[in-house]
């Protein structure tokens, strides 16, 4: 119950100061659709061709719009030492944690539904696989950036080239995740075969990274 | 607290809020062997403001008030009262604020879960004579009320006739010890 609580406490302030600033959601947005308007005219793809590639080039876009608001998320909490204010708050650091990786999910998942359809117009897509297929793959495969890229933000929180160090750490780590993400978008996209194994890949993938990450981040709160 | 810069004032108030570890000996606070274990009962004020910029005052207290889930908690109209904040426009933002009154209200975060040791750490800094005044006479009457408040300051005069011992730290020890801000004075420079 008092997890559920500060959970919905922390949240609710993340999204209140994101709400104020929109520095997360700004930055993501920009750097989401220049990354999608420059492929656009980089490749100029046919419908058929655009299908195989969209996959990639639309989740390296939000892999790399998603580290900037995961470094805007966590930056917040040093201005004015706060961090060490929620250090020393007898609350649950997982409540912290969950509340900033469901903070940033949702603002992730903003981004997706404002660049999705610029997507379809710029690549010429109709999705020939299942919709609801593709709401899921979009589902797991932002949570598995979000949990790790929440994860390894605050570890490298403290360290004084954090913006280069979250994408250092981040990348070789999330490679599975993207693989399975990848792979099954542009499966559902073809329409060529159910991409059954992926969406487990991306499931297990998900539920190891957030139990671990869960397990670890009191003692990456509690780091000097 | 006295001393000069350097003296290591904030990291013994970082190790006594278990925020930093000693690199040696050991720190027992309200009775346990480790501060994070009682960090609930502490209250803390650091050099930086420890609130959000963008929430307003209410939305600060009301939020680190939150996270102290199984103590009382003052309102945060109970909190501004305290530090003198009670008349400012609830609506605007702590970025807005004069850093006096930034001050004030780091003040009235620490002081959310009525904490038994109370950690400030220059808490009257850029704060102007009268705030210092009725800062002081608030730490004079939480003292009265049973809190243990220890306060790194400068200014010495703020305190005089409130602090019960001066302690004066050089290169990381104790060099001088107290009851009154004169005879510590004399210490230091014979010391």
């Amino acid at each position: 119950m008092n997890l559920a609580r500060t959970f919905v406490l922390h949240l609710r302030k993340d999204l209140r100061l994101e709400w104020r600033s929109k520095d997360a959601a700004n930055s993501m947005l920009f750097f989401a659709l220049l990354v999608v308007v420059v492929f656009a005219f980089a490749f100029d793809p046919l419908a058929e061709e655009s299908r195989r590639i969209a996959g990639g080039i639309a989740w390296v876009a939000l892999l790399f719009a998603t580290i900037v608001a995961l470094n805007q998320g966590w930056a917040r909490e040093l201005r004015n030492g706060v961090l060490d204010a929620l250090r020393l708050a007898p609350a649950s650091p997982n409540a912290l944690f969950l509340g900033k990786v469901t903070a940033n999910f949702l603002f992730v998942a903003l981004v997706e539904c404002l660049v999705t359809p610029v997507f379809i117009v710029f690549y010429n897509l109709n999705v020939l696989g299942s919709g609801w297929q593709l709401l899921l793959v979009a589902v797991l495969g932002t949570w598995a950036l979000v949990v790790n890229g929440t994860f390894f933000g605050a570890l490298s929180i403290r360290t004084r080239n954090r913006e280069l160090m979250l994408p250092l750490i981040l990348f070789p780590i999330s490679l599975p995740a993207l693989l399975g993400m990848v792979m099954a978008t542009t499966d559902i996209l073809t329409g060529e075969r159910v991409p059954r194994d992926w969406i487990k890949l991306l499931t297990v993938y998900d539920i190891v990274f957030t139990v671990v990450s869960l397990l670890l981040f009191e003692s990456i709160l509690g780091a000097e | 607290m006295l001393g000069e810069n350097g003296a290591g004032k904030t990291t013994l108030l970082r190790i006594i809020a278990g925020l930093s570890r000693p690199t040696r000996g050991s720190v027992r606070v309200l009775g346990a062997d480790n501060p994070r274990d009682v960090s609930g009962r502490m209250g803390y004020m650091a050099h930086s403001t420890l609130l959000y910029d963008d929430l307003t005052a209410r939305e600060n207290l009301e939020y680190f008030g939150g996270l102290y889930q199984d103590r009382k908690i003052l309102s945060s109209e109970e909190a501004r009262d305290l530090v003198g904040l009670n008349n400012v426009d609830v609506r605007r933002r702590v970025s807005e604020y004069s850093q006096g009154m930034k001050q004030r209200l780091a003040l009235a975060r620490a002081l959310l879960a009525s904490p038994e040791l109370l950690l400030l750490d220059e808490p009257f800094s850029n704060v102007d004579a009268n705030s210092i005044s009725a800062m002081a006479l608030l730490l004079g009457r939480l003292r009265d009320e049973g809190t243990t408040v220890l306060v790194i300051t400068h200014q010495l005069d703020a305190l005089a006739g409130v602090a019960d011992e001066w302690i004066t730290l050089r290169s990381g020890s104790i060099v001088a010890r107290s009851n009154s801000l004169s005879e510590s004075a004399s210490m230091r420079s014979d010391g």
